[in-house]
């Protein structure tokens, strides 16, 4: 049995608690109205940063002169709309910086699952002595769903503008807030059909998550595989309805945000952003365990298999991200090619920083068979992969939110903070719960003398 | 002097690995084993050294890399930069990704074959090449190791017999 350290849970307090002043600051210096944007505007509007803006402004007049000739009103409002435009940005900011840590979290406890689920089913002989750590990360998924869906409520009652199709008259031809493409998807995006679905993606995962735990408890105090077969049947109906729920839940959570723009392997990409990051965090947890003496019969083959699949995967993100990234780039369709002009733009250093941080790194220092066996080369890859995933939903979210007002700042750092000491707190707690090894699974022995 | 070896032949794998084993723990020099099949671990009981040619692939595919780029570089930026359908010729980079599946199979390319091509003469082989096949059991079901006399022809016979060899041959070679 395990013991959860003094140490380490009161380092979860610190940074829940840390995490959630971080938090609370963040939310209580969003700017208010649009005079607190114009006092913080003017007091940037020193550098570089006033000249871009006055040239955005002669650029906006000229366009207003030409159309309409009533060009002083117009900069008026064009100001008006400007100020309006960062307020919201500005306003987001904090809700959008606690929305990717949760998301990044939630997601990565999923990812733990399917690759758990998919163990189960390929009927792997070497990850059975892993499977409570499993349990144990997927413990996570419950905790963050009741704070994920939560926030998906607020947004649906408009306490934040995360998601722009929810807001008020956007399909209304009357209101001013028209918006006659997202009017055209609101049979697919609206809040009660949304909500319903992430009722069920959420239940539907917690669900399995319970029920193979369960089963797997109970094949340790039984004479028979009865639950074993069983697990293996939830295990590979888990899987399908995982497939179709992750794709529709990468099109409500993530590409929602950016309602004007669409793409087909977006659901590959996302998933594989989150199933690396879990398979990494298994990883990471094994090695801790390990390195406290509780796990006997985990040795270096298990934990090299771990790493050939952070390896493996982070490649897969890779092309993924790459041919998503070149299509749209090679063909250059205005309406497809914004989603990247504006993060090339305005988020280079993320964007590019995140395939170095998921490819280049990775591929550089995992590729040696005597390095995945490293402990402290695993932890450097491990921690590096993890960021650049955070990175990586950070870079999905931000410009549909925040665009060009992004920074990792005390809001970023808080959110992340809070949700890792959650996430720590929560994991460990579950790994005490339960024996680290299942006794009578029937590939226990196999995986116990499991070499490579 | 005279080269003389012995030829332990043995008919199952485990007991060639404890016949290898013991033949190391006794300080006889193993000149070479035979087998149809791959044996695992047979290499780590023999001490034989771990393989460098995935260093060689990782070099080879650095050197296709290399080339790819500055095969497409040449090409297409230095060369005669045509507008071709509004691509950006100005640089390198910024018409990259459009030969990234270039430079990628580029590397994988010559990762493979010049690994191969290293492993074929490493190993020797090449098409009409004389076979060195000391009995032709050893293609089917018989393993066969292969030690080197010195002036200990008896104790050799003896030690080998002992290990479950099932037949054991005192062969002059030239």
């Amino acid at each position: 049995m395990y013991t959860f350290s003094s140490k380490l849970k009161t380092f979860s307090f610190i940074l829940m608690a840390v995490g959630l002043l971080g938090i609370g600051y963040g939310f209580f210096t969003a700017p208010k109205d649009i005079k607190a944007v114009e006092t913080l505007l003017a007091s940037e509007s020193h550098g570089e940063h006033a000249a871009a803006t006055a040239h955005e402004a002669v650029n906006s007049h000229e366009v207003a002169a030409s159309t309409s000739g009533k060009s002083e009103v117009n900069e008026a409002t064009e100001h008006k709309e400007h100020l309006e435009h960062v307020l919201h940005q500005l306003q987001n900011k904090p809700w959008a910086a606690f929305y990717v840590a949760c998301i990044f979290f939630m997601l990565l406890s999923l990812g733990t699952l399917a690759f758990y689920a998919i163990q189960q089913v390929a009927q792997a002989g070497w990850s059975p002595v892993l499977f409570r750590v499993m349990q144990g990360i997927t413990a996570y998924l419950p905790v963050g769903s009741v704070v994920f869906f939560v926030f998906l409520l607020l947004a649906g009652f408009h306490m934040n503008h995360i998601f722009i199709w929810l807001n008020e008259g956007i399909t209304d031809p009357k209101s001013v807030d028209f918006d006659k493409i997202i009017a055209g998807k609101s049979g697919y995006l609206n809040f009660p059909f949304w909500i319903l679905r992430a009722t069920i993606f959420l239940l539907g995962w917690n669900a399995y998550r319970y029920f193979s735990r369960k089963n797997c408890l109970a094949q340790d105090e039984s004479n028979d595989n009865s639950f074993y077969k069983k697990n293996f049947n939830i295990s590979a109906m888990f899987l399908v309805f995982f497939i179709v729920s992750e794709s529709i839940m990468s099109w409500d959570w993530i590409m929602s945000i950016d309602p004007h723009w669409s793409s087909t392997l977006f659901g590959w990409y996302v998933f594989a952003s989150f199933f690396v990051s879990g398979i990494t965090m298994i990883a990471m947890v094994t090695v801790y365990l390990k390195s406290r003496g509780y796990l006997q019969n985990v040795n270096t083959s298990h934990i090299h298999d771990l790493a050939k699949f952070m390896f493996g995967i982070s490649v897969f993100w890779t092309y993924l991200w790459f041919s998503q990234f070149m299509l749209i780039w090679y063909a250059n369709i205005p309406e497809e090619v914004t989603y990247f002009v504006t993060r090339i733009q305005v988020y280079n250093l993320p964007f590019f920083g995140a395939v170095v941080m998921n490819f280049l790194f990775p591929i550089l220092i995992l590729i040696n068979t005597d390095f995945k066996r490293i402990t402290w080369i695993l932890v450097m890859a491990g921690i590096v992969i993890l960021l650049g995933h955070y990175v990586d939903f950070f870079n999905m979210i931000m410009p549909g939110t925040v665009g060009g007002s992004w920074f990792i700042g005390v809001s970023e750092i808080s959110s992340l903070a809070f949700f890792l000491g959650l996430f720590i707190f929560v994991v460990f707690t579950a790994l005490t719960k339960v024996p680290l090894l299942p006794k009578r699974n029937p590939f226990i022995d196999e995986s116990k003398h499991f070499h490579y | 002097m005279s080269n003389k070896v012995i030829y332990a032949i043995y008919n199952d794998d485990d007991i060639l690995m404890d016949a290898v084993k013991k033949t190391r723990a006794a300080h006889h020099h193993i000149e070479e084993v035979f087998s149809p099949f791959p044996v695992h671990g047979l290499d780590k009981a023999m001490g034989i050294p771990p393989t460098r040619l995935a260093i060689c692939a990782f070099i080879y595919g650095l050197c296709g890399l290399s080339f790819g780029t500055w095969m497409m570089n040449y090409i297409m930026i230095q060369d005669w930069p045509q507008d071709i359908g509004g691509k950006p010729s100005f640089s390198y980079i910024e018409n990259m990704p459009s030969f990234v599946p270039i430079m990628f199979e580029e590397t994988v390319f010559f990762a493979a074959h010049l690994m191969v091509i290293t492993f074929y003469m490493r190993s020797r082989l090449w098409p009409f090449k004389q076979a060195e096949n000391p009995d032709v059991r050893t293609t089917d079901d018989h393993f066969l190791m292969e030690v080197a006399i010195h002036d200990n022809e008896e104790e050799l016979v003896s030690f080998f017999q002992s290990t479950g060899a099932v037949e054991v041959k005192v062969i002059e070679k030239n």
